[in-house]
Order: structure tokens, then C-alpha cells, then sequence
């Protein structure tokens, strides 16, 4: 486990790393200028790489705390789109606000709305004795069901988050507006990761959930109420998971469609599996995701002749899918993924 | 259930329920409209049963209705001076090749490199919706994309296909009027196939074991590899059928938006009607009565049909969640108990 953990990680670290250096290439080499260079690794294409990413990493962090619990979330889709119609709903109605109160009522709903997702997750897996993979297909309904009844598509939704730089930090160059010039949702993402991950290896409540995923009963012997941490774990998925999808409205687009989530909940899902359950390497993956995102954003804008546009649309999903392939034997599920722990005074 | 939700939402059930009842069945046009409904329901839903007997979710059956569609239209576009007998089942089994090839991949891909076929089904959808648009793109003035193989050039800038040729449609069963096509009689001939399959043939029982019990299949000598490319080929091959008819059948064109309507509803069917051919046929009329009301109700009642989205999938979690019903009546009477002792104790 180790072993394949500290992979995951090398992973992460080494694309990071490859990226920033293509952005200094582009940015000092002589060789610049060539379009082709510029397109895979200039400001334009390492920025967008990062709004794509974000919305996975929280995503996936939803996704990995469920899951290292023991508990399949296959409806990571439904808590983002969830949140993502709550922080429209409640920005939309407070327009008349202040742009700065008026925004944090919306990450509040997207947080709320989100653990509640979780929350309803965790009851029908383990108290309603639902399938965990059906239940998630519900809560995806659920969220489809009740954003397209209730969404009003005449109305706006005023204003977003803007970037706030952090002082002396954001003046670096390539990495500075990169990384430090940033709207605060990001940030949140990028710190969650490293509290997450921490908080899994080094904590009381880490170890506990890193036990109660891999072997319920002993934790339970051991003394670990198993279903009271199931449902905390699941409902902070849910929060971060639902924040994803806010970050869409809030932050990325300032707007909601329908069908806006579009399948990030489920390229979430692939990140935690190809991240191998770990925070750190899910960000590794959320950022291979962002980066075929915004890889096919700019063959998009340069409208490249020799593909047309349909195909070029197809890269982030086709990455998914040969990232998912591409692991056979690599990664190790939580060992009760899946199974709902019965007492044997309650089985 | 559902009455309480839109009495919530400060509308009429009673004119609600009568609309939709009224828009299903309220003249032989609209019991004509149920009847067509049910036809794609019954395919997909059986798609997705057939999988999930083999220890499969397909969420795919989305992707593999549409590339059904687009194997059916482009047969029955050509081969003009066919004669019906040829040139119709030629069409449709070109939509159950391409709906089965679609499905063989995710199937192929989890045997051979255990990808999960939660991910890759979805991702497939994805590839599938713009593999099927570019299929009959229009082209566009702003870039130098061509127009897709399957486009009508006499349609201008509209992006469809040319219609079928009256050799490779559907019949209608009571002449063109009602517009109900033989379309349903297949569904139900699938549905006595598949039964047959699973409850009387070696291979079902053989695909039965593998999904119930995976290791007791292998120590038995089955092929659980082989099995599951076969589960995904004829649930893609079902969901391609559904394809078929739809286009054969209704539309006799292809364009990119006569996908929807298939997608998570499919899963609900299989479940609700729990994996039996009989039980999806009766969830998938069930689904079509509630399909074909809602706009019926919109218009005398005023509630979004969107809501019968949510009340589909709240009839979902009722039948797969058997505690929660039990649970929610234990309350009920609980409370009417209370409320019928509380006078007695004022007193």
C-alpha cells in the first residue's frame, strides 16, 4: 500500500513539475513563439488546466472520504449538481445584496446542500439498507430531477468570485499568477487536499476511517463507533463534493445550465480510483483531467482544421477512460468497499 | 408520495393526477403515445437488468441507444429499391451491432485491464453524444469543419439526417394516424428473449452465477471473462435496438437531440422492475404513462413536468429501500396514534 501510495504521489509531483517547467520553457526559451509549444504549455493552457482541475479535486476528496469509510459513491455527479443549483438559487436570490455577502451565502448553501446529499447518501446505504451503488444512481435523479423542475431560465445570476492575490507570493513570475492569483474556491481545494491528506495518514480520525474502510468489525472491536463515523465521513464528502459543483456557479462560469456538471462528477470518480484513494494523488489526476480539458479547449479555440470539433470534444472523456484502463493491478480498493457492516447482533 | 410533493409546492394534486392520467390515457391518441413510450423503456431497462444479473451496472445505455440510432440510419438511408423484408431487418440489425459493439467495450475493458464499468460506460455516453452529432453535423461557416457523413444537405443548416427510406421503416400497427409502429411487439419479443435466456438456457444461468457469485463461478470452471463481455455486448445490443425502433420507427431521421429520455430512467426500470422481464415491462409502462401524462399535466395544472422526473425517481427509492417505506408508515401511525390519544388526555 506504501509503495503504490508513494507512486500515486511521484505521480502528482512529476506532472506538476513537468507543467511548470513547460510554462518557464514558453516563457524564456528562444523557441517560444512555436504555436504548438505555446498550446500545450502556456499561461492560457496551464490556467485553464487548474479551473478544470479544481472542481475534480473536490470532487474526488468527496469521493475519498466516503469511500476510505467503505461507502461506494458513485453519486459524486449528483452532489456537485446539487450544489451547484443551491449556490444558484440562493446567489440568485439575494442579487439585490452586495456582491461579497450575497457570494458567501452561496458557498454556505453549496456547503449545506451538499452535506445534505451526503447525509441522505449515508441513510439510505446504512440505515434503509439501499444498494451503495443504487443509491448513488438515485441521488444523481434526485439532484437531475429537482434542478430541472425548479431552474427558471430567464433568470441571472449576477457577479462571481474574483481572484484574490496573495501578497508578495502572486509577483513571481510564471508561478505567480499560476498559482497565487487565484479566486478563493481554489485555493480552498488545493488546502483541502493537503488537510485531507494529512488528516488521513497522521490523525486519530484518519486512522480510525482508514480502519473502518479496510476492516469494519476489528474497528468496531477496537472500540470505533463504525456507522457514527460512516455518516460524519459521508456528510463531509458530501460538503466538498457539493462545493465542486458550487465552484462551477460561484467561481468558474458565475451562471447555471443544466447539465452543467457534465460527467465531472463521474471523471471525480476515475481521479479517486487512478489517485488509488489517496488526496494526493487524486490531485494528480484531477490535474491530468484539466490539463486534457484545457488541452482540448485550445485545439477548440485554434479550431484546428485537421479535426473536427466533435472529435477534439472527445479527448478529456477518452483520457478518462485510457487512465481508468491504464491501471491494471496498480491500485488497491479500501478492503470493505462496498459491503454494509452489520453488527452480528443486528445481521 | 407524489400528491404531497405537489400539494407542497402549492398546486392541485387532484387536477395534477387527473391531467396526467387524462394526457396517458384520456383518448386513443394519447394511450397511443403511452404504447410508443413504452417501447425504448422496455429495451433499456431490460439492457440494463441483463448487466446487472451479470454483476454489471450499465450506465451506458444512453451511449449505446444513440450509436443504435446512428447504425440503423445509416443503413436505412441507402439501398434504395431494397424490398421491406431485407432492408428493415438489415437496419435494425445494424442498431443492435452498433449498440452491441458499444457496450463490448467497457465490458472488454474490465476484463482485460479491470476498469470499472461505472466510469467507462459514462464516459462512452459522452463520446458516443458527439461521436452521434458529428455523424450528422451541418458543418459551419465560421471553420473549415466538414459537414458529417450522414448529414441532409437539403437541410440547410440544420443539422439531421435524410430520412429513411420507406423500405427500412417501421410498419404502423393501426394505420398513421395513432402513430403506434410494431416497434412495441419487438420490445416484448426482447423481453420474452431475455427471459428465456436467463431462466432456460445454459450460458444465462452460467452469466447469473458469475454475477451473484464470482468465485464459486470461477472454482466451477466458468469463463467470467467471456461472460462479461457477452453480459455488456447484449445489453448494448438491447439498448442499440431501442435505437433503432426510435428512429425506424418515430422520427425516421437521426438528429443529435432525439438521444434524451433514456439515460438514468433506464436504470430505475431494471430495478423497479427487480431484474424480471415481466417486471420491467409493467415499470416501463409505468414509466411511460408518467412520461406521457406530464405534459398533459403541465398544461391543465400548471406543474412543471419536470417534477415526474423526481416522482420517478421517489417511486426508485421506495422499491429498492424497503426499510425506508416501512419505517415512514411506522411514523405515520405513530403520530396518528398520538394525535388520537391527545384529546382523550386534554379531557
Amino acid at each position: 500500500m506504501a509503495v503504490v501510495t508513494q507512486s500515486t504521489a511521484r505521480f502528482a509531483a512529476g506532472l506538476s513539475l513537468l507543467l511548470l517547467a513547460g510554462a518557464f520553457l514558453v516563457e524564456y526559451a528562444p523557441f517560444a513563439d512555436i504555436q504548438p509549444i505555446r498550446m500545450l504549455f502556456g499561461e492560457n493552457v496551464l490556467n485553464f488546466a487548474l479551473r478544470a482541475a479544481v472542481p475534480l479535486i473536490l470532487g474526488a476528496l468527496g469521493g475519498i472520504l466516503c469511500e476510505r469509510s467503505g461507502i461506494v459513491n458513485i453519486g459524486i455527479e449528483g452532489m456537485m449538481l446539487a450544489g451547484a443549483f443551491a449556490a444558484f438559487v440562493a446567489k440568485n436570490a439575494t442579487n439585490h445584496w452586495a456582491l461579497g455577502p450575497s457570494l458567501l451565502l452561496g458557498t454556505c448553501a453549496t456547503l449545506l446542500t451538499g452535506a445534505a446529499m451526503g447525509l441522505l447518501h449515508a441513510l439510505f446505504c446504512l440505515r434503509f439498507g439501499m444498494d451503495q451503488i443504487i443509491s448513488g444512481a438515485s441521488l444523481i435523479l434526485l439532484s437531475m430531477g429537482i434542478s430541472a423542475t425548479f431552474f427558471d431560465e430567464n433568470t441571472v445570476a449576477v457577479g462571481k468570485l474574483a481572484p484574490w492575490p496573495v501578497p508578495l507570493l502572486s509577483a513571481w513570475p510564471v508561478i505567480g499568477p499560476l498559482l497565487f492569483h487565484k479566486p478563493p474556491i481554489t485555493y480552498v481545494a488545493l488546502l483541502a487536499v493537503a488537510v485531507v491528506g494529512f488528516a488521513l495518514a497522521h490523525t486519530r480520525w484518519g486512522l480510525r476511517t482508514r480502519a473502518i474502510g479496510e476492516h469494519p468489525r476489528a474497528a468496531d472491536t477496537a472500540g470505533v463507533a463504525v456507522l457514527r463515523l460512516q455518516y460524519l465521513n459521508t456528510t463531509l464528502g458530501g460538503a466538498l463534493a457539493g462545493l465542486g459543483g458550487g465552484y462551477l456557479v460561484l467561481e468558474a462560469v458565475g451562471q447555471f445550465q443544466e447539465g452543467m456538471i457534465a460527467g465531472r462528477g463521474f471523471i471525480a470518480l476515475a481521479a479517486v480510483i487512478f489517485g488509488n484513494w489517496h488526496p494526493v494523488g487524486a490531485l494528480g489526476a484531477s490535474l491530468l483531467f484539466g490539463y486534457a480539458q484545457a488541452v482540448h479547449n485550445e485545439l477548440l479555440l485554434a479550431q484546428a482544421p485537421f479535426l473536427p470539433r466533435h472529435f477534439v470534444s472527445m479527448i478529456p472523456y477518452v483520457v478518462t477512460v485510457i487512465a481508468v484502463a491504464g491501471l491494471a493491478g496498480r491500485v488497491r480498493a479500501p478492503g470493505s468497499l462496498g459491503q454494509p457492516y452489520l453488527r452480528e447482533t443486528e445481521a | 408520495m407524489g400528491a404531497v410533493l405537489m400539494a407542497v409546492l402549492g398546486h392541485n394534486p387532484w387536477e395534477a393526477f387527473t391531467g396526467l392520467v387524462a394526457g396517458s390515457a384520456g383518448t386513443a391518441h394519447d394511450l397511443a403515445t403511452t404504447v410508443r413510450k413504452t417501447s425504448p423503456f422496455v429495451l433499456t431497462g431490460l439492457s440494463v437488468a441483463l448487466a446487472m444479473k451479470a454483476g454489471l451496472f450499465n450506465i451506458g445505455a444512453a451511449g449505446q441507444f444513440l450509436m443504435g440510432s446512428v447504425g440503423a440510419v445509416w443503413v436505412g438511408i441507402q439501398f434504395e429499391g431494397l424490398p421491406v423484408w431485407f432492408h428493415l431487418p438489415l437496419a435494425l440489425a445494424a442498431g443492435i451491432g452498433s449498440g452491441s459493439a458499444w457496450g463490448a467495450i467497457p465490458g472488454w475493458l474490465k476484463v482485460s485491464t479491470g476498469a470499472h464499468e461505472v466510469i467507462t460506460t459514462v464516459m462512452l455516453n459522452y463520446v458516443a453524444a458527439l461521436f452521434a452529432g458529428w455523424t450528422v453535423f451541418a458543418g459551419s461557416t465560421l471553420s473549415t469543419t466538414r459537414p458529417g457523413p450522414l448529414w441532409d444537405p437539403t437541410a440547410g443548416p440544420v443539422s439531421v439526417s435524410p430520412d429513411v427510406l420507406a423500405s427500412a421503416r417501421i410498419p404502423w400497427i393501426l394505420g398513421p394516424s395513432l402513430r403506434i409502429h410494431w416497434g412495441i411487439a419487438l420490445a416484448l419479443l426482447a423481453a420474452l428473449l431475455v427471459w428465456w435466456l436467463m431462466e432456460r438456457t445454459r450460458i444465462g444461468f452460467e452469466l447469473k452465477t458469475v454475477g451473484a457469485k464470482p468465485l464459486a463461478a470461477r472454482y466451477a470452471g466458468m469463463r467470467c471473462g467471456w461472460t462479461t463481455v457477452l453480459a455488456m455486448t447484449w445489453a448494448g445490443g438491447l439498448a442499440g435496438l431501442a435505437g433503432a425502433i426510435e428512429t425506424l420507427g418515430v422520427h425516421h431521421k437521426f438528429a443529435p437531440e432525439f438521444g434524451g429520455g433514456v439515460g438514468f430512467e433506464s436504470i430505475a426500470i431494471a430495478l423497479l422492475g427487480q431484474g424480471y422481464p415481466l417486471g420491467i415491462v409493467l415499470a416501463a409502462l409505468l414509466f411511460a404513462v408518467l412520461d406521457a401524462g406530464a405534459s398533459k399535466m403541465q398544461f391543465d395544472s400548471g406543474v412543471p413536468s419536470d417534477i415526474i422526473q423526481v416522482i420517478q425517481t421517489l417511486i426508485l427509492i421506495f422499491a429498492t429501500a424497503p426499510a425506508l417505506a416501512t419505517w415512514l408508515l411506522n411514523r405515520v401511525s405513530r403520530t396518528q396514534r398520538a394525535a388520537a390519544a391527545a384529546p382523550g388526555l386534554r379531557a
